[in-house]
């Protein structure tokens, strides 16, 4: 990494001068309590007795045997309180707003899991929270804004652009331009101007430090290959994190092809994008020969973004991690199948890991082991697979 | 070959004026209102325009501009359209030119190719809300080759970073009168004199307010704090309002901005 903030040419601090100020003010926070031995005792506390941690390592033994290659272990981000990864870094920066004596805590939101589990910890840390939506993804996943309604968070649409995560963001943005006094701008994924890429990775490293040591005592080893599914690339970036530096690791990012790469339906930054600076950062963006970013689609509204966090940018450049686009129906497909072949309802988002490892795995001795991340668990997504499948769900 | 922003701003000092500063967005909402808006402004008194280039995703503008942008852009725009509109503008007129536009359109363009196009077409400066100073490396070196300026911004909340900005500031300083985002703001309550304190020591180029900025009265005001004033949303919600026939009601509100101000 030659320069702060930078992972090779990706990354940077490309934001409005109104934020520069409190960009730093947050560096150099993070920077103090990253290293501080009672921040990092609360946050582990936290993880422990209110997050649900460590997730377990499941070894899914029928999933294994049907598909006949590489053994498969699940790591059960799914079983985190608020049912997905995002907790683990809503926990760590909003622990770090409450010490840097922030009041007022704004999130955007795609498929509302993070805003659902911001609005968690700031009922839980009693800070005021915001959380911006776009009105597409209002309609898609009404339950979770339901859920922030219950936890005590205002919820703002956002009818621009897609209405979608990236016009969120936006709204964010300029919210956070306008109360940077007062606000502290909560961003779910490891995207955004530094120090975000770095800090959101640091929070969610966990996931590949437990993995490792969850193997290590079921198997004596490290695994041969971890896939996680990737949109900003959160969760990913905490599943390949401490495995960087293990060559032998083959790590694979799922992105949503939405309906097919060869379509403009399609939200994969990795296969269809390009260089560009969008909101904050260098990185890959879908977007124009004039640089509109585009208007992506996906069936899964967390992945459905039209760019992804520069450490991925970067490790894809280096050939150090590789990306696979899998469509909306071999999400759903896979959605189902885990469902029913190991009882374990899968996020949208987390089905197109599923999706993935699904075609890795068979073609992998049986020897070799995989780890799928599994980041979320899909109760918020049964409304839409079965819209997808032409069941109309209505209680009556 | 002097930059025509540094004309400008030195002919106003004999003159001991203000400079007005406005803004459209380029073809809101078409490229002929925009040619005939932009003259309309340069006859009623602006000394400098700001020509908006449509971005998909305008983080820094409140909703008049965002709606600007997208008429724009619904409309066909691209920045070779606006590099056209430049060409026509420069037929009728000689007085300095910017683009305001956002970062990813500069470096998606190619950096080199646009700066020379900048050059070739007669635009003077370029204002990039969303590259802070410390990332200005992206542009800075072409834009210098180019001659053309990069006009740096300040905000309220910039306190000690004034002075090393305006260090390397050329053309004018770009001071943001309050938080948030563009648009018309009832009053303004930055405290100016604290805040461009660091200026008034001299040796820096002229600065200029805007955001906000919406009525003769506040022009009058706010330009007594500086070298000039910046007037955009205001002006954008004129041409939201009357479409192709705005133009006339552009030069008549600038006419009225720039009778205040003197």
């Amino acid at each position: 990494m030659e320069k702060i903030g930078r992972f090779g040419d990706f990354g940077g601090q490309y934001v409005p001068e109104t934020v520069m100020t409190a960009v730093h003010e947050l560096e150099a926070a993070y920077n103090r309590y990253k290293e501080d031995e009672d921040f990092n005792k609360e946050l582990r506390k936290l993880y422990r007795e209110y997050a649900n941690r460590p997730s377990m390592l499941y070894y899914a033994k029928k999933m294994t045997e049907d598909l006949g290659g590489a053994k498969i272990y699940i790591k059960r981000e799914d079983l985190n309180h608020t049912g997905a990864h995002k907790i683990n870094n809503v926990l760590g920066q909003v622990l770090l707003a409450k010490k840097m004596g922030k009041k007022r805590i704004i999130a955007e939101t795609g498929a509302g899991q993070h805003g659902v589990a911001t609005a968690t910890v700031c009922a839980l840390m009693g800070l005021e929270c915001e959380v911006y939506m776009g009105a597409e993804d209002m309609k898609r996943q009404s339950l979770n804004v339901y859920r922030m309604n219950l936890l005590g968070a205002k919820v703002t649409g956002t009818a621009s652009g897609t209405a979608t995560l990236k016009d969120a963001i936006n709204e964010a943005m300029r919210d956070w331009c306008s109360n940077i006094d007062t606000t502290f701008y909560c961003i779910g994924s490891v995207m955004g101007p530094h120090p975000y890429p770095e800090m959101v990775r640091d929070f969610q490293k966990i996931i590949s430090e437990e993995i490792k040591e969850q193997l290590k005592e079921l198997e004596g080893r490290l695994p041969d290959c971890v896939v996680a599914c990737c949109g900003g690339g959160s969760n990913a970036m905490g599943a390949f994190y401490d495995f960087i530096g293990d060559e032998s690791v083959r790590l694979v990012g799922a992105e949503a092809a939405g309906r097919g790469i060869d379509t403009p339906d399609t939200a994969a930054t990795i296969s269809n994008g390009s260089l560009g600076i969008f909101h904050g950062m260098k990185s890959l963006f879908l977007q124009n020969e004039y640089g509109q970013i585009a208007p992506v689609y996906s069936i899964s509204a967390g992945l459905d973004y039209p760019g992804i966090g520069p450490e991925h940018a970067y490790l894809h450049s280096i050939g150090r991690a590789e990306y696979v686009a899998v469509t909306d129906e071999e999400a759903v497909r896979a959605f189902e199948y885990l469902s029913k072949t190991e009882g374990i309802i899968p996020a949208i988002e987390s089905a197109h890991a599923v999706a993935a490892a699904m075609e890795i795995a068979p073609d992998m001795g049986r020897d070799k082991i995989l780890v799928i991340n599994l980041s979320g668990r899909g109760d918020k997504d049964v409304y839409s697979i079965a819209r997808y499948r032409g069941v109309d769900l209505v209680e009556q | 070959m002097s930059n025509r922003i540094d004309i400008c701003f030195d002919t106003l000092k004999k003159r001991g004026e203000k400079a007005l500063i406005t803004f459209v967005t380029a073809g809101d909402p078409d490229m002929e209102t925009s040619e005939r808006a932009v003259l309309e402004m340069f006859e009623n008194g602006a000394d400098i325009v700001e020509l908006g280039v449509p971005f998909s995703d305008p983080i820094a503008e409140g909703p008049t501009i965002q709606k600007a942008s997208l008429r724009s852009l619904n409309a066909g725009t691209t920045l070779d359209k606006i590099f056209d509109l430049v060409l026509k503008l420069r037929q009728k007129s000689d007085k300095p030119l910017l683009l305001m536009m956002y970062i990813n359109t500069i470096y998606k363009y190619g950096t080199g190719r646009f700066f020379e196009k900048c050059r070739a077409f007669g635009i003077d400066g370029v204002i990039v809300p969303d590259m802070p100073f410390e990332e200005r490396d992206e542009i800075q070196s072409t834009a210098d080759e180019y001659g053309i300026y990069n006009i740096n911004l300040v905000a309220p909340t910039s306190h000690e970073r004034v002075k090393m900005i305006a260090e390397q500031s050329k053309g004018f300083i770009y001071v943001v009168s309050s938080l948030g985002v563009t648009g018309t703001r009832k009053e303004i309550t930055t405290d100016f004199d604290t805040l461009l304190a660091p200026l008034k020591e001299g040796g820096y180029a002229p600065y200029c307010i805007g955001f906000g900025i919406s009525t003769p009265e506040q022009a009058a005001g706010i330009s007594k704090h500086a070298d000039g004033v910046i007037v955009g949303s205001a002006i954008v919600n004129i041409i939201a309002q009357k479409g192709n026939a705005s133009p006339k009601y552009v030069g008549e509100f600038v006419n009225k901005l720039k009778t205040a101000m003197l």
